[in-house]
């Protein structure tokens, strides 16, 4: 079982972190059509997405039965299952690999619900670092504008509502998303996370990426795949 | 106060848990749940409130970890976190109750089985020992132990080789006998190293179900009774025994499970 750190496989891994509004699968889905055009074999995995675990997590949420721990450990599971079957595999096979969201998502929601720093670290120790990892930091206000613009009212867990922060479901969010940006915030020194400023301009915001991204891939050529 | 192993989960309050945490450990087809089966009459008949709990039987987790291990596609440590929130689930929502409630807890198995199973599949031990520091100190762990040729013909003539507990996704080429009897000889090692780290009560599983019930009876009564354990069970394993081929079992599991010395 190796541990977090430097991999030696031929792919490469790029993942985005932000809290919600932040703009980071936008992001994420317009270098992702870069790269294809430009000929990488890219895959894309996102958070909370393997149908291993799906019934499970959906059911558990719908009932309102999870608790910080299954939470915790759910999210774990999920991980384990696309980074097991998913992204090492493609790592290993020269792939360069897309997450929206990454351990660090974790990270940060997990501490906010209260489970041990040390803890939720030690639990993820089984994840590959990535390439890059771009943080898209944004002040919350910013952010809230963006999501409660966009959509009708927020889900029970995403407002962070067992936590019990505040009754009022649009007020919850707001504080459990405050700390999450905090957990962010201190996270950028000890993983060095590549700060992206979120409130540029979208294309500015793209080309900033593409020219990390296109740094790393040089000593990738062998990647590439026909188009 | 009750301790656990060292993490404490949020709002998880540990003082005025009044309950009894037994555990019953030991490997697949040992004969735990039949002795769970005898155990929980007996102590309600005398009085004791029982809840009996085991792996894999949360509301939250236990259909999906049945319809992953049903695919055979689960990673070990995909695995080893699917039934870690299995446990966490009821370690919350039963077992913790159940304790405030006054109830003996009567668990078929705990967090040794599930860290032996991961480090047998190869995961770091650090690793998994983290993954299950939130679980509950219990007040005592009757380890029922028993050799891999003592174990083969119960499993064989009760209910088959099973898939996982064969370690067919750990030795895929082999047969389900040379799989069972590997994964199962690894196991085994791994419960009897835990036995002296977590300070295991060791029962010899060999005898028939009357004798080990006899046996668990008086190790329960004195856990209930607050008393200190019967000398004969205390120390550390002796030794796997070695045993060959036909079954021929060395001296050391003739002689049952004496302390190699005094502690």
């Amino acid at each position: 079982m190796k541990r977090y750190g430097e991999h030696r496989f031929p792919g490469k891994l790029f993942v985005v972190e932000g809290i919600d509004g932040s703009g980071k699968s936008t992001q994420l889905m317009l270098l992702h059509q870069w790269l294809q055009a430009e000929g990488y074999g890219v895959v894309f995995s996102e958070w909370n997405s393997s149908p291993l675990v799906r019934d499970t997590t959906r059911r558990g949420k719908k009932k309102q039965m999870l608790t910080p721990a299954t939470f915790s450990l759910l999210h774990a599971t999920d991980f384990a299952d696309r980074m097991e079957h998913n992204i090492l595999p493609l790592l290993k096979a020269g792939a360069v690999v897309l997450c929206d969201r990454y351990i660090y998502t974790a990270f940060a929601r997990d501490v906010v619900r209260g489970m041990e720093r040390q803890w939720v670290r030690e639990l993820y120790s089984f994840a590959v670092k990535p390439t890059a990892a771009f943080y898209f930091r944004v002040p919350l206000e910013v952010a809230m504008k963006r999501i409660l613009e966009g959509r009708n009212g927020v889900k029970f867990y995403e407002a962070g509502m067992d936590l019990g922060l505040h009754e009022d479901p649009e007020q919850s969010f707001h504080i459990f998303q405050g700390k999450i940006l905090e957990e962010y915030e201190s996270m950028i020194a000890e993983f060095d996370l590549t700060t992206v400023d979120a409130t540029l301009p979208i294309e500015e915001q793209q080309a900033q990426m593409r020219q990390i991204v296109k740094a790393k891939l040089t000593q990738a050529k062998r990647l590439r795949v026909a188009p | 106060m009750r301790e656990t192993y060292s993490v404490i989960l949020p709002k998880m309050d540990l003082t005025e848990l009044s309950g009894r945490l037994i555990v019953i450990e030991g490997t697949d087809g040992v004969g735990r749940s039949t002795q769970i089966k005898l155990l929980r009459p007996w102590l309600e008949q005398q009085g004791h409130a029982v809840l009996d709990t085991g792996i894999k039987r949360s509301q939250l987790a236990a259909r999906g970890i049945q319809q992953a291990k049903e695919g055979h596609t689960l990673g070990r440590i995909t695995l080893s976190l699917f039934y870690a929130t299995d446990f966490a689930d009821r370690l919350e929502n039963e077992i913790v109750p159940a304790l405030r409630a006054g109830f003996v807890v009567l668990t078929d198995r705990y967090i040794y089985s599930l860290m032996a199973r991961a480090i047998v599949r190869g995961l770091d031990p650090a690793w998994i020992h983290n993954v299950h520091s939130f679980a509950l100190k219990p007040d005592a762990t009757f380890y029922l132990r028993i050799g891999v040729d003592d174990l083969i013909p119960r499993v064989v003539f009760s209910t088959g080789f099973d898939y996982w507990e064969s370690g067919m996704d750990l030795y895929p080429s082999e047969d389900m006998y040379e799989s069972f009897r590997r994964y199962q000889t690894a196991l085994l090692a791994q419960f009897d190293k835990m036995a002296e780290e977590y300070d295991f009560t060791v029962i010899d599983a060999s005898p028939d179900v009357r004798a080990v019930f006899e046996r668990l009876r008086a190790g329960i009564s004195r856990v209930l009774k607050g008393e200190p354990r019967d000398p004969l069970f205390a120390g550390p394993p002796p030794q796997l025994a070695a045993q060959d081929r036909d079954g021929n079992k060395s001296a050391s599991m003739e002689k049952g499970h004496r302390p190699r010395a005094e502690k």
